[in-house]
């Protein structure tokens, strides 16, 4: 079951850089966000899936503290790129 | 029962390794950025959640899996929040399809 799980987390791990070609063609900074969103949440099925098949628990740790910087690196970007024509960018000031 | 469980294990875990497939190659074929943000969110959240549906018999105790559940459902908590803010910055920048 280990070899599986670790099959698994490789091929997971394969599919998600695969996606980073995405990154590289764009073309609009939408697109390049979630080519590492996907990254992101790879990651995580990829630290979740090592977890039991090394027998490390620290490991989902890991991964949930990944789940978080995940989802601020996105609001960050969306954070960045709003302009001032944004309505919801000026709310709450 | 053992062999029942490791059998859902691991036709959950490909059913989600499948999702994760299915998102990358929606996110390389698509040709706009909100079907390439359509093909993202399933990997995001039917991926992870078969993934950590096909765990849970092999998570080490409740909290191990209550930890699991807590981890996919911030993913999904993030995701649906995210991919919405994606989608507002992709509308803006072009126009709609």
């Amino acid at each position: 079951m280990a070899e599986f799980l670790l099959a698994a987390a490789g091929f997971v791990l394969a599919m998600v850089a695969l996606g980073l070609v995405r990154i590289l063609r764009g073309p609009a900074i939408a697109d390049r966000i979630m080519a590492a969103q996907l990254l992101g949440t790879g990651g995580i099925a990829t630290l979740l899936l090592i977890a039991p098949a090394t027998g490390m628990a620290a490991t989902t740790d890991v991964a949930l503290s990944l789940a978080l910087l995940a989802a601020f690196a996105s609001v960050a970007f969306v954070q960045g790129t709003s302009g001032p024509d944004d309505p919801e960018a000026t709310e709450g000031r | 029962m053992s062999l029942a469980l490791d059998i859902l294990s691991v036709l959950a875990i490909s059913a989600g390794a499948f999702f994760f497939l299915a998102g990358t190659v929606g996110l390389l074929r698509f040709p706009d950025a909100l079907t390439r943000l359509h093909a993202l969110t399933k990997a995001d959240n039917l991926g992870l959640g078969l993934v950590v549906l096909g765990l849970l018999p092999r998570a080490d105790g409740a909290l191990g899996a209550l930890k699991l559940i807590v981890v996919w459902l911030l993913v999904l908590v993030a995701g649906a929040t995210v991919s919405q803010l994606i989608a507002r910055v992709a509308q803006r920048a072009g126009p709609a399809p």
